[in-house]
């Protein structure tokens, strides 16, 4: 086990930027998400972990050894593919024992070390089969033996559940999380679900562009995102951002928006641009006949213990997450009161967070 | 579920069009083997049996196309043979029936065993070639990938016969003219070409993932290529080399041109047959099958690669 040191990693292809300037440390043990939409780099610096890919610029050090451009094979790391990439002309044990067999692991050994993982990851039935008819599951399992196998320093993974059926999704999300509690090896997972990431990360770096956005903990990273995409990118159904306008100044506490005027957390910065965005999620909003913004209702979802309801403001079209005791149907015309303490102001241009009482003076700006 | 349901009746009740289909595929086997079957028996008739009219369908079988096939006979009087004893071998027996004597092999053998060694030989360097370069151009980045690749196909769009004669030129001046390593450049040459492209079809297909995987595992670029690539590829390479051994194998204006006395191959030889003594339709015959037996025996051998196709099973798409 080991950390991993990430160093002003860059990586691009002709004028296409595909990784710029990455610097993140994963600690020891950690399992760390890199999630994004596609294309965002997160894949590409996983590949440059991995040895896959060599960086154009920057470091890497694994257990604080420099690997930038070592081979892939010298770097004592294991990978799980998306797509798995099982030899399909070997037997799930061969496919298990093969990062071994490589390694000159007499057979002995390699037989025992293959039961051992197999046990663990409950496949020890279909060790002798091809891995062609296995489903999905076993074939992430597999795939997973064939990396615990070798007692790597870090675990890389790209989007391993990506081609799982969504029920199997979940269970091998659950899966993969409590081996990760029983081995403890640093894992990087890269993914552009966010519900996996906020369900399994210790902590998860947000990327688009080829740029590291944030680095947090889940919940820090739900409540106190720090630039308009991550606010976005985070969450289902995903933030509500209303256009404000004007400066704001230093100390403010409410800032108008079109129909209204809304209370903020303290501003502990000023802005000088004449355009902000308010984040707010749809749980943050609340329906209230004495709201700050009225609007009329376009849609009423139930979910269970929650209602999803979609209101047409001034300020666009908001989602509502509300208690489903609150009677309320399509047409109505209803107001809306919001958590003032956990609304984020975003900069209109930079579209950064504005440090507030919300971040303590953390943000950065 | 419903649907499937749906579709399965459907299939149920088609006996018909299933009766029709197979009616159609017996047919068009009929038609394409009736010829082949034509020569076989005509390589084991006698020379009366084999020109007579109506066409004779039950008959004595004979080697004796084969014999003369193998075979350089003289035709001697009477007195002549019974002065030499009776005969010694089975086939001497056969040719004297004739009046005729034994007095030598045939070319044959030698030129069979030119087709062999040239038809192999030079699918070998095809497939061997293409593989890498198919391989090259899959996964590297290659300089002019799209012209070079364009480039190559290129040279498929005119007759290869086209450029006979400066080939023809050229193999005189190189000392090719007439050798079996001369024909083998030439054949990989044609061949590499449908190789390279067929090939990269089939390298395409493989995920990355596999080789990602084995050059973490520890293996290098090669052994990934050898032992997971290759092994993956084993129905794109048995396709792409029957079709190169079908080619080399069944050339013949290039043969006729660039050969002669050494290193020609069956395909002009098989014609020559007929002016050597007559028409000898049981002896064309009789080289005709053999002719076709290597490229029957290696398509059953691989029948199973080529109907397999490429499955990956592993990878879920």
């Amino acid at each position: 086990m080991a950390t991993i040191e990430i160093q002003n990693l860059c990586k691009t292809y002709g004028d296409f930027v595909a990784v710029r300037e990455s610097s993140f440390t994963i600690q020891d043990g950690e399992f760390f998400v890199m999630l994004g939409p596609s294309g965002c780099g997160k894949t590409t610096t996983l590949r440059m972990i991995a040895g896959l890919e060599v960086p154009t610029a920057g470091h890497i050090h694994l257990g604080g050894e420099e690997i930038t451009y070592s081979p892939g094979s010298q770097r004592n790391i294991a990978f799980v593919f998306q797509l798995f990439a099982l030899y399909p002309h070997m037997s799930v044990q061969d496919n298990i024992g093969f990062p071994l067999k490589v390694q000159g692991v007499s057979r002995k050994e390699r037989k025992n070390k293959v039961e051992e993982v197999a046990r663990m990851l409950q496949i020890d039935h279909i060790l002798k089969q091809g891995v062609g008819g296995l489903s999905s599951g076993d074939r992430q399992r597999v795939a997973l033996g064939r990396a615990l196998v070798r007692d790597a320093q870090a675990f890389l993974m790209d989007e391993p559940l990506g081609a799982l059926d969504a029920e199997f999704r979940d269970l091998m999300c659950e899966e993969l999380r409590l081996l990760h509690n029983r081995v403890g090896a640093t894992t990087v997972y890269v993914t552009h679900d966010q519900v996996e990431a906020m369900s399994m990360a210790d902590r998860i770096c947000v990327m688009e562009k080829g740029e590291v956005l944030q680095i947090a903990t889940p919940d820090e990273i739900y409540a106190r995102p720090t630039s308009k995409f991550v606010g976005g990118f985070i969450g289902s159904p995903s933030m509500n951002f209303l256009p404000a306008q004007g400066g704001i100044d230093s100390g403010a506490k409410s800032l108008a928006v079109k129909g209204g005027e809304v209370a903020i957390p303290e501003m502990y910065q000023a802005i000088t641009s004449d355009s902000a965005w308010i984040g707010a999620r749809p749980e943050h909003i609340t329906l209230s006949d004495q709201g700050a913004l009225r609007g009329e209702t376009v849609s009423v979802e139930y979910m269970g213990s929650r209602q999803l309801v979609v209101v047409d403001t001034e300020c666009g079209r908001l989602r509502v997450r509300s208690d489903n005791h609150i009677p309320v149907k399509t047409g109505d015309n209803v107001g809306l009161d919001f958590d003032a303490d956990a609304l984020v102001v975003f900069d209109g241009h930079t579209e950064k967070a504005i440090d507030s009482a919300l971040f303590g003076g953390t943000a950065h700006g | 579920m419903i649907r499937s349901a749906k579709m399965l009746k459907v299939g149920e009740s088609s006996g018909l069009s299933k009766w029709i289909a197979g009616i159609i595929v017996t047919f068009y086997a009929l038609v394409t083997v009736m010829p082949l079957l034509w020569i076989v028996a005509t390589s084991f008739k006698s020379p009366p049996d084999s020109i007579s009219y109506p066409p004779q369908i039950v008959f004595e079988p004979t080697l004796e196309g084969y014999v003369n096939l193998f075979t350089e006979r003289s035709r001697q009087t009477d007195e002549y043979i019974e002065k030499l004893g009776p005969p010694e071998t089975w086939y001497e027996e056969i040719v004297r029936e004739r009046n005729m004597v034994v007095t030598g092999p045939s070319r044959f053998a030698g030129r069979y065993w030119n087709s062999i060694f040239i038809g192999f030989g030079s699918t070998f360097l095809a497939v061997v070639l293409g593989t890498m370069a198919a391989y090259g151009f899959s996964r590297f980045k290659v300089p002019l990938k799209d012209d070079l690749l364009f480039f190559i196909l290129s040279t498929r769009m005119m007759p290869p016969i086209a450029v006979a004669i400066p080939i023809y030129l050229m193999y005189r001046e190189l000392g090719l003219s007439d050798t079996a390593l001369g024909m083998i450049i030439l054949y990989t040459a044609v061949n590499v070409s449908l190789a390279v492209w067929l090939l990269k079809g089939f390298v395409d297909e493989i995920p990355r993932e596999y080789e990602d995987a084995a050059l973490i595992d520890g293996y290098s670029r090669f052994q990934a290529f050898i032992k997971v690539v290759l092994p993956q590829m084993k129905a794109g390479i048995a396709a792409t080399a029957i079709f190169c051994l079908i080619f080399a194998w069944n050339e013949y204006a290039f043969a006729l041109l660039l050969t002669s006395g050494n290193a020609q191959t069956a395909p002009p030889f098989i014609p020559a047959i007929i002016g050597e003594g007559g028409l000898d339709w049981p002896a064309v015959s009789a080289g005709t099958t053999l002719f076709l037996l290597p490229i029957v025996i290696v398509t059953v051998v691989l029948r199973n690669q080529l109907l397999r196709g490429i499955t990956f099973g592993a990878v879920r798409k």
